[in-house]
């Protein structure tokens, strides 16, 4: 049994040390929010915040996440949608948005840090998500706009 | 003769003439059912557009309804057709209703109830065809305006909203072990074999398992990968050779114009290499099998209905038993492995009938054994005479670009390959001139070229899956003819778009050609290194007129840092969704230019992750200015008529920046060198 806490609620979870924290989400605890794009951490489709860093968590193994606390793209539109959420819907800056979840997470997880990020630092920060249907400027801009709605 | 006394219905409506076949009424709302669905293109918004003027109802008291079987079949969601088809339809349809409905005058909350009891007790038996709606046009409201996308915000908010995400009662997870390569075949696997917690589904060289939990299949599928035996042969051509290997395979040509030869002036080839669809999501299906006349399936595919038809031929069932409802997964792009995931998971929910099983390929099996947008290479020849091309003659080899549920005759599921006493799947197809070609899309140019010879060479291997992947083969025939014309110019002195314009007549063509210009600020000078080109075209030659001005700087790699484009697509919708399509289309075609090419050896295809699959990330992409045409003309679609011109601008930009001409994409550090030492030594 592993003990973790996912968008402030403790959870036991009895599956093996093992098991990708996105199994974990999606299948055990019904978060379907965090996508699957690839299971080995190269798309960021199923990024989540750990302890507040943004991790893909189909690579993250349960025990990685044992008495830590894991904030989902679920979690962060608990009270309503988040800004970074709001600017995305503002902008209509999604087309498939299969990718966004992770895209909501990372950006969230930079303006945490980087209140006032550049728009230099928003496309590095992103690097790590992919966007297969050409969606990244209007990303770019709904980040730079929750900039903003943060402060 | 006999006259038709039935009125001239648009087309999807003759094929579809009941009334319930389409729509539905109840709760003060109104739900459309369309045969089209969402890849991520908007459609699902369009339409609720569309539908809505053509009821006289507000947007938001109508639904759309995405396809399946029982609604309305309008055939593939492809080629930018979706506007184009479904307008006509769901205007007629709305005027039978206005008119049978009574639609109020006003818009008053209690004249619209009304009017919404009057449309429930409409006869859902009613026949469309034998109606002359006396109605006239109703007024454009929400056509013409940004309507925010319907799908958005649970997409982002990270609700369930995607195929993967349906977790009925009793649901089983399935996945598939694919062989290694393409013509291997299973020759062991331990008859002791098991693995905690799933059930082994094996039909010659087909191999999946079923179970309760996520975790269990896919360690099940890692224990099955390292124990099965396979038989495997070398059938792949050489992947650095396509351009010699296209020429030199058996083909079937096409002669599309025979006008003449050309003593040509000047000569040169193109080439592609073959291209992943690469969806963000690897692709999925869910299916529950009650018995031989009872099979629900859930697809993401574009065609529902012909994915229907073609499980119930693979399996010998009537199709009068399969049930296929469309649900949403990533952007597609064309033919992926959609169609194939489903057979697939009813392959699996056979053996645990009344379960519903959800099956996900693995991201590798996505990038490998998806169908592949094909290699392709083209020969162009042109005389040149005072600055005007007098002559043109044009050869292009590919593959086919369909291998669609029901191509060439057969199901064309995957797995009907893999299954015991399965057969090959046959050489892909193209698509009829109908349907604007697919080898030969695009291959006659829009401009004025005096004597034209065009000729298609349909190669009939089939040791590497090809199928339809955004714009076909416009993507290579653009690219060359648009790189062309650039070296034209240079041969004739001319600026190039001046040397387009001289050989262009149709208006529209020139309106969108200037306008890319002008927003472009072509002409104005750059920095060292930077370099501006231009394409342009019209899409299948009856679609989208679209213009793309790349700006590009040449450091230690291609980087496209800005792409103006020049569109007129008719009638727009939703001009800030057409936007985000061309937008998109213009970036993801400066990904497959500047960085995308599917790798192998003899026996494998070996790009099959995100690290040997590279496509474009956020630091590279470029700034896009999208700018419309407006017009009132019919609709005619925009989500693949940047793909080519872009391609071209940004080939076009790199000879202006550096004095290169690049004619084999994708155009990476390798390929210029390749190209200045081929300069060098001709």
């Amino acid at each position: 049994m592993t003990r973790l806490t996912v968008n402030g609620r403790e959870v036991d979870v009895d599956r093996t040390d093992d098991t990708p924290l996105l199994t974990v989400l999606r299948d055990t605890l019904g978060l379907v929010g965090s996508r699957f794009g690839c299971g080995q951490g190269l798309c960021g489709a199923c990024m989540v915040l750990l302890d507040g860093r943004a991790v893909p968590a189909c690579d993250t193994p349960l025990w990685q996440a044992a008495e830590a606390t894991v904030v989902t793209v679920e979690g962060l539109a608990a009270d309503g949608p988040s800004p970074v959420q709001r600017s995305l819907i503002d902008h209509q800056a999604a087309q498939c948005g299969f990718c966004i979840s992770g895209i909501v997470v990372a950006a969230t997880a930079l303006l945490a840090a980087e209140p006032a990020a550049s728009e230099q630092r928003i496309t590095e920060a992103l690097d790590r998500n992919l966007c297969r249907c050409g969606t990244h400027q209007r990303i770019v801009e709904a980040v730079l706009d929750a900039r903003g709605d943060l402060r | 003769m006999t006259i038709d006394p039935r009125p001239l219905v648009p087309a999807h409506i003759e094929s579809n003439p009941l009334l319930g076949t389409w729509l539905a009424a109840g709760d003060g709302t109104v739900e459309v059912s369309v045969g089209k669905v969402e890849l991520g293109q908007g459609i699902l918004t369009a339409l609720q557009q569309v539908a809505a003027d053509a009821l006289a109802l507000p947007l938001d008291l109508v639904h759309i309804r995405s396809a399946r079987t029982g609604g309305p079949d309008q055939g593939l969601t492809a080629g930018s057709l979706s506007v184009l088809q479904s307008t006509p339809a769901l205007r007629h349809l709305g005027a039978v209703v206005r008119q049978l409905a009574e639609a109020p005058g006003n818009t008053s909350q209690d004249e619209t109830a009304a009017y919404l009891d009057r449309i429930a007790g409409l006869d859902s038996s009613l026949d469309l065809t034998a109606f002359t709606p006396q109605v006239g046009p109703a007024p454009n409201r929400a056509v013409g305006a940004d309507a925010p996308r319907v799908d958005l915000p649970e997409k982002v908010l990270g609700r369930p909203r995607f195929l993967a995400d349906l977790r009925p009662e009793g649901l089983l997870h399935g996945r598939v072990l694919r062989p290694p390569s393409p013509a291997a075949s299973l020759v062991g696997l331990p008859e002791s074999w098991s693995s905690p917690g799933v059930v082994l589904v094996r039909d010659g060289s087909f191999v999946g398992v079923v179970g309760d939990r996520e975790d269990d299949v896919d360690r099940a599928l890692a224990s099955l990968t390292g124990v099965a035996v396979w038989d495997e042969r070398d059938t792949l051509p050489d992947e650095h050779d396509l351009p010699a290997w296209l020429r030199t395979t058996a083909s079937e040509p096409t002669e599309l114009m025979t006008e003449g030869d050309v003593e040509a002036t000047r000569s040169a080839s193109y080439s592609k290499p073959y291209l992943a669809h690469a969806s963000i999501a690897p692709s999925c299906a869910m299916a529950r099998w009650t018995s031989d006349d009872s099979l629900r399936v859930w697809s993401h595919s574009q065609g529902i209905h012909s994915l229907r038809d073609a499980i119930a031929a693979a399996l010998s069932i009537d199709r009068s038993g399969v049930r296929v409802d469309h649900v949403e997964n990533a952007g597609c792009y064309g033919h992926n492995a959609a169609d194939d995931a489903a057979f697939d998971a009813v392959l699996l929910a056979r053996a645990v009938p009344g379960r519903p099983v959800l099956l996900r390929w693995t991201r590798s099996d996505e990038l490998a054994w998806g169908p592949l947008s094909p290699a392709m290479t083209a020969t162009v020849s042109a005389r040149l005479v005072g600055g005007l091309v007098t002559g043109w003659s044009y050869d292009v080899w590919s593959q086919g670009h369909t291998a669609r549920p029901g191509y060439a005759g057969q199901p064309g599921l995957l797995a009907s390959a893999h299954v015991g006493g399965g057969v090959a799947l046959p050489p892909s197809d193209d698509p009829p001139a109908a349907a604007g070609h697919g080898s030969l899309r695009n291959a006659v140019p829009i401009y004025e070229l005096g004597t034209r010879r065009i000729t298609g060479h349909r190669v009939t291997d089939a040791s590497l899956r090809t199928s339809a992947m955004r714009s076909l083969g416009a993507y290579l025939n653009v690219f060359a003819i648009e790189s062309f014309m650039d070296e034209l110019a240079a041969d004739a002195g001319l600026d190039p778009v001046d040397f387009r314009l001289a050989h262009l007549t149709d208006a529209r063509a020139r309106a969108v050609l200037k306008l890319a210009a002008r927003e472009s600020g072509w002409g104005d000078p750059l920095p060292e290194s930077t370099g501006r080109g231009i394409g342009f075209a019209r899409y299948k030659e009856k679609g989208a007129w679209c213009a793309v001005v790349a700006e590009v700087a040449v450091e230690t790699e291609v980087r496209v840092r800005r792409l103006t484009v020049a569109a007129d697509i008719g009638l727009v919708v939703n001009p800030d969704g057409a936007r985000n399509q061309l937008a998109g289309g213009a970036v993801q075609s400066t990904s497959w230019t500047t960085l995308e090419r599917v790798r192998f050896d003899r026996r494998r295809i070996t790009s099959s992750d995100w690290e040997s699959y590279p496509i474009l990330r956020f630091p590279a992409a470029p700034r896009v200015d999208v700018h419309l045409i407006d017009t009132d003309q019919p609709p005619v679609g925009a989500g693949e008529a940047a793909q080519g011109p872009t391609a071209a601008a940004i080939a076009n930009a790199v000879q202006a920046a550096l004095g290169i001409r690049v004619r084999d994409l994708p155009l990476t550090a390798q390929a210029i060198v390749r190209a200045i030492e081929a300069e060098e030594n001709p």
